[in-house]
């Protein structure tokens, strides 16, 4: 009864008039910048995130919500008509998604992308509803050595999905980590790192870091090989799906629900491992499987239903422990802490109205988003093909603009062109910038834990070790290092983000 | 012994670089110990823990094969750079109106499919768009015309 009456609160929060507005908003926001070519989620929630910083926390957050998924969604858009995923969950519906465009199914791999996305999407929403308020109480017995395990953890795994070497991914963690302590530090306030510019004396902004690595590197990059991009696209005629497709599309999202979800809570996952994990499954399991890659609907329904569920049940860390999964979860946290919310355990119990009213948005995001965007395919389709040298001189102005409008202050965009070259020279060097920019976020969290756990253990280390929980978190992220390094699924991890 | 992963041979370099840089700087701060920790304390065992892994990449370029590191695009590194630097110069001091159509055109000209009549129209239009809902809408303090034009 307790879940229906809490759910009932939230649905209250959500369908408020503005709440709808600003959840329609950020869906139909997140769809468009999600559908040009060019930009994933991260930048963009990065470049919108200033802009919700005049609404009140719930609408901001709900609207970030409606963002996040709204671009993926809008990902998936693209990786079936161009065969250009807007972002990594979504590589692997290029696979059959971008041939079933070519037989002249497109209409058809649409329509089982965003059937299979708002079936995880509610199956999900249901999930977080149920499992949050049990994993929050728990987090309330969690102490400062539970809480540094569990971000190492979420550090090893997200090392454990970025693509290219594993020790650079390492690297990059460390090296996130260390930029995140640029700035005062709270317990001496000492001004560490700063090379006494003044700018830097409250560390550098995530945001900053964000645009930078993923914004602009993304862009530089792209004007590198501007040929690489084909705006060919295929027609859409039917949008339904035939009987014989529904037959064959439903057990598919069933598993792709189940994967996804699972996957999606784990730390550093997000839904990345998710779609990759369906479609490998699926290609075991399905009848069809020997045709896969080849345009068969199971290939759409259990990928997209996986990342959907995924991108809704990473929430669930986020929300009761205040741990981002992603790189997106991790804005998301500094949204929250900027609109004077601490993430954590105790925001269910403390605003029971922003955390349920979020949950039920999802819900109705989703709705929002089958709606909106079947019958705008059309539009949707043009965006997609807009020319890349019309579209980024855009995102330059937006980047620019939105980054002098957090701190009033030029010297971020300076940092953001700093960040921008960085980030392309680590691609160019194997070094994937996600885990850093995670890293980048809870360094100064993880160095305040590390000190409250020795304060408390009169500065003994075997306490990560010697209490249960914290031991569990440790053991399961060395278990996912030592696994990604086994030579065979060193293989089979290449294969699978060789197809990007 | 010869170079064999160029990649793993400079991500060596810079991660060693960068840890003993930090490293450096830290001995500027307390230490302390780990039941009390100063300002040096985790950065120096970070610092530590990157100079390791930089030199067991560094280890590693000299053993295992790679790919080339792949040219550096450094036209559109350099001119969006150089762009969005000049955009955060001129931002305050000429205003709105002279850095965004700078940017614009400036960066448009990267791309090699670049023509001056979509670049000037796009320019004007994002300037009225951003002059709006940015200045107008939300209030960001970015004048329209900087104290450059005596205002």
């Amino acid at each position: 009864m307790d879940l229906l009456s809490n759910l009932g609160l939230g649905l209250a929060t959500a369908v408020t008039p503005e709440n709808l507005l600003y959840c329609l908003a950020g869906v139909f926001l997140g769809t468009l910048i999600g559908v040009l070519p060019g930009l994933g989620p991260t930048a963009t929630i990065a470049m919108l995130l200033p802009v919700t910083f005049t609404l009140p926390p719930v609408s901001a957050l709900i609207m970030l919500a409606g963002i996040y998924y709204g671009s993926q969604y809008g990902g998936s858009t693209t990786s079936i008509l161009v065969n250009v995923p807007g972002e990594a969950a979504s590589v692997v519906t290029t696979l059959d998604g971008y041939q079933m465009a070519r037989q002249g199914r497109a209409g058809v791999a649409l329509a089982t992308s965003a059937i299979s996305s708002f079936f995880a999407g509610t199956v999900a929403t249901c999930l977080l509803a149920l499992f949050a308020p049990p994993l929050a109480e728990l987090a309330l017995k969690f102490g400062p050595s539970e809480y540094f395990s569990l971000m190492v953890l979420g550090l090893l795994a997200s090392v454990v999905l970025a693509q290219g070497s594993l020790l650079h991914a390492v690297g990059m963690v460390v090296l996130g980590l260390l930029l995140g302590l640029i700035g005062t530090d709270v317990n001496s306030g000492v001004r560490r790192f700063t090379f006494d510019v003044p700018q830097l004396a409250d560390g550098i902004g995530f945001v900053v870091v964000a645009m930078g690595m993923f914004g602009l590197a993304e862009i530089i990059r792209n004007l590198g090989c501007e040929d690489c991009r084909s705006v060919e696209v295929p027609k859409i005629t039917s949008l339904m799906p035939t009987r014989e497709d529904w037959k064959r599309m439903v057990p598919s999202i069933l598993r792709g629900t189940t994967i996804g979800s699972l996957l999606g809570i784990l730390p550093g996952s997000g839904s990345i491992l998710g779609a990759f994990a369906a479609y490998s499954i699926e290609k075991k399991i399905s009848k069809h499987g020997a045709g896969f890659g080849k345009g068969m609907i199971e290939g759409v329904a259990a990928p997209e239903s996986a990342n959907n569920a995924g991108a809704q049940t990473s929430f669930i860390p986020m929300l009761t422990l205040g741990i981002p999964s992603n790189p997106v979860m991790a804005l998301m946290v500094g949204a929250m802490i900027i609109q004077g919310i601490s993430p954590g355990p105790s925001v269910m119990t403390d605003q029971p109205a922003l955390f349920w009213g979020i949950i039920a948005s999802m819900w109705i995001g989703n709705l929002f988003l089958i709606i909106l965007n079947l019958p705008m395919i059309g539009m949707w389709v043009r965006i997609a093909t807009v020319p890349y040298h019309h579209l980024f001189p855009t995102i330059l102005v937006f980047c620019g603009i939105g980054v002098f409008s957090l701190k009033n202050t030029e010297f971020d965009i300076f940092f953001m062109a700093i960040f921008g070259l960085l980030g392309y020279l680590f691609t160019k060097l194997d070094c994937e910038p996600a885990p850093m920019l995670l890293a980048f976020i809870l360094g100064p969290l993880m160095e305040e834990y590390l000190r409250r756990a020795m304060l408390l253990s009169r500065g003994d280390w075997t306490v990560f070790f010697t209490r249960p929980i914290s031991a569990t978190l440790l053991s399961l992220g060395l278990l996912a290092i030592i696994a990604a390094s086994l030579p065979a699924l060193v293989r089979k991890r290449d294969e699978a983000f060789r197809k990007d | 012994m010869a170079l064999r992963n160029p990649k793993d041979f400079w991500t060596g370099i810079i991660y060693v670089a960068v840890g003993t840089l930090f490293i450096v700087i830290a001995r500027d701060y307390t230490m302390g110990t780990a039941l009390k920790m100063g300002p040096a304390y985790f950065p120096t065992i970070l610092s530590v823990l990157l100079i390791l892994i930089g030199c067991a990449s560094l280890v590693r370029s000299f053993i295992k094969p790679g790919s080339p590191i792949g040219g550096l695009a450094i036209k559109g590194l350099l001119i969006v750079s150089v762009s969005i630097i000049l955009f955060g110069l001129l931002l305050r001091s000429a205003g709105l109106i002279i850095a965004l159509p700078l940017l614009v055109v400036g960066s448009a000209a990267a791309s090699s499919r670049f023509t001056w009549r979509y670049s000037i129209v796009l320019a004007a239009g994002l300037t009225v768009f951003c002059w709006l809902v940015f200045l107008k809408g939300l209030g960001v303090p970015i004048p329209l015309l900087g104290p450059w034009f005596g205002r």
